[in-house]
């Protein structure tokens, strides 16, 4: 066998690859394998949105540095990922939602999110596109989207840069622990590595459980939808009070639609089916918001998994009791935070002081198994 | 929205297969709902004249429109309910079928679904195949069929298949000029083919009469030529016909080129259920694995006519009607059995005819062989070889993964036009099979739909938001 890799990463979505990436850059040698293509689940079919106005509050200054990473993508990734930076408005529609929106917003803003609550003229000011009824806006100027679809691209050659052996529709099947390190096991062949990151998104529940441990995670099945291109009818990216609803407008005239309505689909299946009465509701909601939008036509809606633990809050850290394992995911509003979260991971492994604290999952599993 | 009632069958496509269908469950007591985007029976073949032409003397591609006739009249004559005007964007469940009708969104169930969504065309790209006066055989047949109109004044008709002589002779008819029919096909290949066509005498003799029109006006057949390039500035203007393997160039002066290369099964409904699919080069591409009973593996789904594979209208007919009886079957209602098996008889005895016209359409490898560089192969998206290339080189090497390097198949036709070409390309590129570069995952809507349409009127109160994600 040849001599192991300093780290290999399993699951190339958006944490792995950064895990991947920095790690790489710190001096390491590192292999990242992936069943499919990189970016080709959650962390390229997400609907790119960079907000602070869906993000939970605990993870609100994590995604304030995520968002000034993405913003400087070009300079650290090798490409920009068609990240727009621009204002954000959540709205409240009714009594019920301005109430939500001022007990949420106001906990954003405590975390370190720059949002304040402006009335319904002032939202239209930032938006005019908006329709009628807004009652209260959380305008919040970090806001924006990236192309969600670009990141496998910009990813895979900022990583071949570095140096980093990609190993792309190679399903790995378990991983061994060796008296040191461990052995990443796919159909054809074995990897030996010395330290490993399972960063599988939904599947990090049955990577983990190679290891013996049991991290339940839930998957959630998110639709979208996206429209043909259509004259330029907003210019903020627009959410709800509920979370419910995020919209943007692309420069090519595209106009994604999401907010986490739920399709039918499972680990083994995926986005299997799309639900309809549901993505009628999810775009009526949007053209509630941007009335033009009735003019627009719907091009394709699809949905992605993402991963949720007990509380919703990210698995980020070493895998208790097993040395030099570690795990990256599970992150809400992954695609915002996931990058400087995955960041903070590869800090770790490089034996340096992370800037902010990990996420360990000591705290999900049952005593038994936290000791294993 | 409620959950629709449930009907025992809804059929999607009202052509001839979707209609047979409808019309052999219906006959033995079903409840059957056939839906079609079209405002009546018939499909591409079959279709009826717009209403406001029927004075102006169509195009009279006789056969067609009798049995097109025929079938509307046993259609009105029958049970089955029809709702046209219903374009179908989303198939889910076991089943829901949720379409844009006259009165806006609407949503039908039924506990057995035939799915007979037709063909689509192929066109494999040339120079300047997007611009204005290009069109493909598919459209200039409804302008000919339906709106008893021609293409152009001065027509080029170039690509592969029987098609090709029948809008050629369709253009004669109607008093325009046939500059020249530019076919893919060898003369070899074709004469290869007579004795198997000479199995369906009455579809021969169809033939024979379209090709006798074109002979009588001494139109030229380029035989084993394919359009190398259309020139023009605002539209096209002249036509460069090569040989294919190279030769002289000839160069056709005309106002329209009308092309198509074959026919490409309409898959989306099965790609977006899952069902399982192989390639069959013969029968246009994708297609549906079914029983004999046309029966997918997703129980109680049929897929029949030349959506499950292109045969043509006659097999079409045939597989609808078996599809029929069979629903009918297993609601454990009762239906003539000898019926079913002189169905399969005429099934068995078709395929000689059905195989060989099949095969002249059939797309060939080669076809992707040598595209230029600059040529666009998405339209909609403007997406040339060169960049499809650029992504392969970056490594791109699965077909969803070869859309979000360069948008390719992301515009409005999601692909359904470029689709087949791109994946023959990546096969090529990659020196795999069409299996392992597989398909473009299928997704709704299945056509386009504005979101206005969608929508309808509401009120914000009534939108059954979930509950928020946790703070």
């Amino acid at each position: 066998m040849s001599a192991p890799y300093d780290l290999c990463v399993v699951g190339g979505g958006i944490h792995g690859c950064t895990v991947a990436l920095f790690a790489a850059r710190g001096g390491m040698r590192v292999a990242l394998v992936e069943r499919g293509s990189l970016c080709r689940e959650a962390s390229g079919v997400n609907a790119g949105t960079l907000t602070m106005q869906m993000t939970r509050v605990a993870l609100i200054p994590y995604a304030m540095r995520a968002h000034a990473m993405w913003a400087s993508a070009s300079d650290w990734l090798g490409h920009d990922v068609g990240v727009v930076v621009c204002d954000g408005l959540s709205l409240a529609f009714t009594e019920q939602e301005a109430a939500l929106l001022t007990e949420r917003a106001g906990k954003r803003r405590e975390a370190g999110a720059p949002i304040e609550l402006v009335d319904g003229t002032a939202a239209r000011r930032v938006e005019p596109g908006l329709g009628p009824g807004v009652m209260l806006a959380g305008h919040c100027r970090v806001d924006g989207y990236a192309n969600a679809y670009l990141t496998g691209l910009a990813y895979r050659r900022a990583l071949l840069a570095a140096g980093v052996d990609i190993l792309e529709q190679t399903p790995a099947s378990g991983v061994r622990r060796l008296s040191a390190g461990f052995e990443v096991v796919m159909a054809a062949t074995t990897l030996g590595c010395r330290r490993i990151v399972l960063a599988g998104g939904v599947w990090i529940e049955p990577m983990l459980a190679w290891l013996d441990i049991a991290l339940p995670i839930k998957v959630l099945v998110n639709q979208l939808a996206v429209t043909e291109r259509l004259r330029p009818v907003m210019r903020t990216v627009i959410g709800i009070a509920s979370g419910l609803l995020s919209l943007k407008q692309y420069a090519h005239g595209t106009t994604v639609i999401g907010g986490g309505w739920q399709a039918r689909g499972d680990r083994e299946r995926g986005g299997a089916e799309l639900m309809p009465d549901r993505l009628i509701g999810n775009i009526r909601l949007a053209c509630h918001a941007i009335p033009a939008l009735r003019d627009a036509r719907l091009a394709r809606a699809w949905a992605g998994l993402e991963a949720e633990t007990a509380d919703a809050l990210p698995a980020v850290g070493p895998v208790p009791g097993i040395a030099d394992a570690y795990v990256c995911g599970s992150v809400h509003s992954g695609y915002t935070s996931g990058p400087y979260l995955a960041r903070l991971l590869a800090e770790r492994i490089l034996g340096r002081q992370p800037e902010l604290p990990l996420f360990p999952i000591d705290r999900l599993l049952k005593p038994a198994e936290s000791t294993a | 929205m409620n959950e629709p009632r449930k009907h025992d069958l809804i059929v999607i496509g009202a052509g001839p297969a979707g209609a047979h269908a409808a019309m052999a469950a219906a006959g033995c007591g079903l409840d059957v709902l056939l839906l079609d985007e079209q405002p009546a029976a018939g499909g591409q073949i079959w279709r009826r004249p717009s209403s406001s032409r029927v004075d102006n003397q169509p195009v009279r591609t006789q056969p067609d429109l009798a049995h097109g006739d025929a079938l509307r009249i046993a259609l009105a004559a029958s049970s089955v309910t029809c709702a046209f005007g219903h374009r179908v964007w989303s198939v889910s469940d076991r089943y829901r079928v949720d379409t844009l009708g006259p009165d806006g969104a609407a949503a039908f169930g039924a506990r057995q679904l035939v799915v007979a969504a037709g063909a689509h065309e192929r066109i494999i790209p040339f120079g300047g195949w997007t611009l204005p006066g290009v069109m493909g055989l598919a459209a200039a047949t409804i302008l000919l069929k339906a709106e008893a109109r021609l293409p152009g004044q001065k027509v080029v008709v170039a690509g592969r298949g029987p098609l090709l002589a029948a809008v050629a002779a369709g253009v004669i008819a109607k008093g325009g000029e046939v500059v020249a029919i530019v076919d893919r096909t060898p003369q070899r290949e074709w004469l290869a083919s007579v004795p198997a066509l000479a199995s369906q005498p009455g579809q021969l003799k169809q033939g024979a009469a379209w090709m006798l029109a074109i002979a009588l006006r001494r139109v030229p057949i380029l035989f084993g030529h394919r359009i190398q390039e259309a020139l023009g500035t605002d539209s096209v203007s002249r036509v460069v016909a090569e040989p294919i393997g190279g030769g002289a160039r000839r160069l056709l002066d005309c106002d329209a080129l009308v092309v198509g290369d074959g026919l490409v099964p309409g898959g989306d409904i099965a790609r977006l259920l899952r069902i399982a699919m192989r390639h069959d080069r013969r029968r246009g591409g994708w297609v549906p694995v079914v029983s004999d009973l046309f029966e997918s593996d997703r129980a109680g789904l049929y897929c029949v006519g030349d959506g499950a594979g292109v045969r043509g209208a006659a097999m079409a007919t045939i597989s609808g009607e078996i599809a029929g009886l069979a629903v009918v079957a297993r609601l454990g209602r009762a239906f003539d059995a000898q019926r079913m098996s002189g169905l399969k008889q005429r099934w068995r005895k078709g395929q000689r005819f059905s195989d060989a016209v099949a095969e002249v359409m059939a797309p060939r490898p080669a076809d992707v062989a040598d595209l230029r560089h600059d040529t666009v192969i998405c339209r909609c998206e403007d997406v040339r070889l060169g960049e499809i290339d650029g992504a392969l080189a970056a490594g791109a090497v699965d077909i969803n993964q070869l859309k979000h390097f360069t948008r390719c198949g992301m515009g409005p036709c999601q692909g359904r036009m470029c689709g087949a070409i791109i994946e023959e390309l990546l096969a090529a590129r990659l020196e795999k099979t069409r299996e392992a570069v597989g398909q473009w995952t299928g997704r709704p809507p299945l056509r386009p739909v504005s979101l206005g349409d969608l929508v309808g009127e509401f009120s914000y109160g009534d939108i059954p938001v979930p509950e928020p994600a946790p703070l």
